[in-house]
């Protein structure tokens, strides 16, 4: 079909069959580092389509996201700690608690714009940071080793490096479909009306605070289940997996991505965490290089990496 | 004909500024007011406070017999009380056509669906058609907004506003910042939808003003100066002294 041919398809299409042959090439060269390096990446890559929905999508300047990668992750440290290992429990709960805690978060800050906002979600997010090192029985501080990783009732060995892979490599995939279908939903051009102009959005009818708020909660839950995924990766959760500096993390996959863009926050991860791997074999001192680099992004290509791909139109 | 819109004794102040003055204006169903006055004599405040962006200090506003000085912008609209801005208000990183189709979607229901594509849903598109056809930017529809020039996008100011099939319009200066040409076009439009539409005209374009409105209503410092037919207001003396007189001045 014409229109289809264009170099950002090209684009995704090598970066997505690139994603799905690597196990096979860390197969033949023997290099086991790469998988768990992107698994990884495809973790924080969904945490950060997530954050896109907001961030991108609604305009709203969350720095306090990776609150729900330390709120999933500890729905199954706790768990396991615990001793009840199955999944069937353990995600359920991380999805919920990460929703219910996005809803609280989002009623209160979302009455707030700009810099309210950002120091809003941001106090949130510290206050769940130091909750957590708080809980002396589940590690505080030091965080906490999971022994054994989330079972699906036998069905699913999460603990196989290549399967656990294809598995975040799948969710990932299906969380792209799910932003992609939202954004062109009629709650998605009613999100992305309120970033253009939310003045303009109520004065033709919307309840704006409504939708805001449902898209902070499903963005939210989806990166609690990033955290799910992370617990099960580093069979560890610590209070700094929600420490701020995280949250930047994020809110700069973003941007170097391309916000609003579907695969803009893959890219952003893939781009951010091969960059620091291979800036920290070179100098210890790697962000003295990235902080640059992410400068020249913001003034000549303020798109990020998608935008360099060209235009998005839409009919 | 009865009053679509009563007005009784509306005030607002900014600090020590008084805006809108124990202002009283009735709008009958059908009729087509236009609301003059010099800068800074309200107009602004009085549509926004119409539209319910702005909390009046006191007095009343009655839609359709309904007493609506408390309901929020978002229902107003609901109602049929639809405006455009004087300032240019769009979504400029959406289409032209996404404009228009929001308008649509507004008036369609709640927005809480998530799954099929808004931008293939024909009830909201076609509608959305259809209003650029009439105001003359059918052929433009897929366009970035911010490509558009003022002159269109005062024409989606005012296909946004017909979509959400209002009952009544309120115009910000729907000819501010256009050229002869494209002011000619706006009025030529304007006289087609009086024929359906309520509509409250806030405008300094005076030629405008008198070639369409059925009744004129001067504001000056926020009160009510004059009120009647556009043949009344031009021979009142007291209205030629605020106001007409001094815009008489600056144009000779």
């Amino acid at each position: 079909m014409k229109g289809w041919l264009n170099a950002r398809n090209v684009f995704i299409a090598i970066v997505l069959v690139a994603l799905t042959l690597l196990p096979v090439y860390a197969g033949i060269t023997g290099d086991r580092f790469v998988v768990t390096l992107f698994t990884r990446i495809i973790i924080l890559a969904i945490a950060a389509t997530s954050l896109n929905l907001i961030l991108g999508y609604g305009g709203m300047m969350s720095f306090g996201h990776a609150a729900y990668l330390g709120i999933g992750g500890y729905a199954v440290g706790i768990f396991a700690h615990e001793g009840i290992y199955s999944g069937f429990i353990q995600w359920p709960v991380a999805l919920i608690m990460s929703a219910l805690f996005a809803l609280v978060i989002g009623a209160l800050s979302l009455r707030t714009r700009g810099v309210y906002f950002i120091m809003i979600t941001l106090a949130f997010a510290q206050m769940a940071y130091y909750v957590v090192a708080g809980l002396a029985r589940y590690g505080g501080d030091d965080g906490l080793t999971i022994y054994k990783r989330s079972d699906f009732a036998g069905l699913v060995n999460l603990s196989n490096k290549t399967f656990f892979y294809y598995f975040c490599l799948i969710v990932l995939y299906a969380c792209i479909y799910i932003v992609w279908r939202l954004v062109n939903s009629r709650f998605g051009l009613v999100i992305q009306g309120v970033r253009s102009n939310e003045t303009r959005m109520r004065a033709i009818g919307f309840p704006t605070y409504r939708y805001r708020l449902v898209c902070f909660v499903i963005a939210g839950t989806m990166c609690g289940l990033a955290g799910a995924l992370v617990a099960n990766h580093t069979d560890f959760v610590s209070p700094a997996m929600m420490y701020w500096t995280r949250s930047g993390d994020l809110i700069v996959m973003v941007v170097l991505g391309g916000m609003g863009s579907l695969f803009g926050p893959l890219f952003g991860a893939v781009a951010l965490l091969v960059l620091e791997e291979v800036l920290s074999g070179v100098t210890e001192y790697w962000q003295i290089i990235l902080g640059p680099l992410l400068l020249l992004v913001v003034l000549f290509a303020r798109g990020g990496i998608d935008g360099l791909l060209g235009k998005v139109r839409h009919a | 004909m009865p009053d679509l819109l009563q007005v009784d004794n509306l005030a607002k102040r900014f600090g020590g500024i008084v805006a809108t003055d124990e202002l009283s204006i009735n709008i009958s169903e059908g009729e087509l007011h236009a609301v003059i006055g010099p800068n800074g004599a309200g107009k602004t405040t009085l549509i926004s406070q119409l539209s319910g962006q702005l909390v009046p200090d006191s007095g009343r506003i009655r839609f359709d017999g309904n007493d609506i000085t408390a309901v929020p912008m978002h229902a107003r609209s609901a109602l049929g009380l639809a405006r455009t801005f004087q300032i240019t208000s769009l979504f400029l990183d959406l289409s032209v056509l996404d404009n228009v189709a929001l308008a649509v979607q507004a008036r369609a229901g709640h927005s809480f669906r998530f799954w099929r594509n808004a931008r293939r849903e024909p009830e909201l598109r076609e509608p959305a058609r259809a209003a650029l056809d009439r105001v003359g930017l059918g052929a433009r529809t897929h366009l970035p907004t911010s490509a558009l020039s003022h002159g269109e996008h005062r024409q989606i100011e005012l296909a946004m506003a017909l979509a959400s099939k209002p009952r009544m319009l309120l115009l910000d200066e729907p000819m501010a910042g256009l050229g002869p040409e494209e002011s000619a076009r706006m009025v030529a439009m304007l006289r087609e939808l009086k024929k359906e539409l309520t509509i409250l005209l806030v405008e300094h374009d005076m030629e405008a003003v008198f070639a369409l409105a059925d009744r004129i209503t001067v504001l000056v410092y926020g009160r009510v100066i004059a009120s009647g037919k556009p043949e009344d207001i031009r021979n009142n003396t007291q209205v030629r002294d605020a106001y007409l007189g001094e815009q008489e001045a600056v144009h000779g």
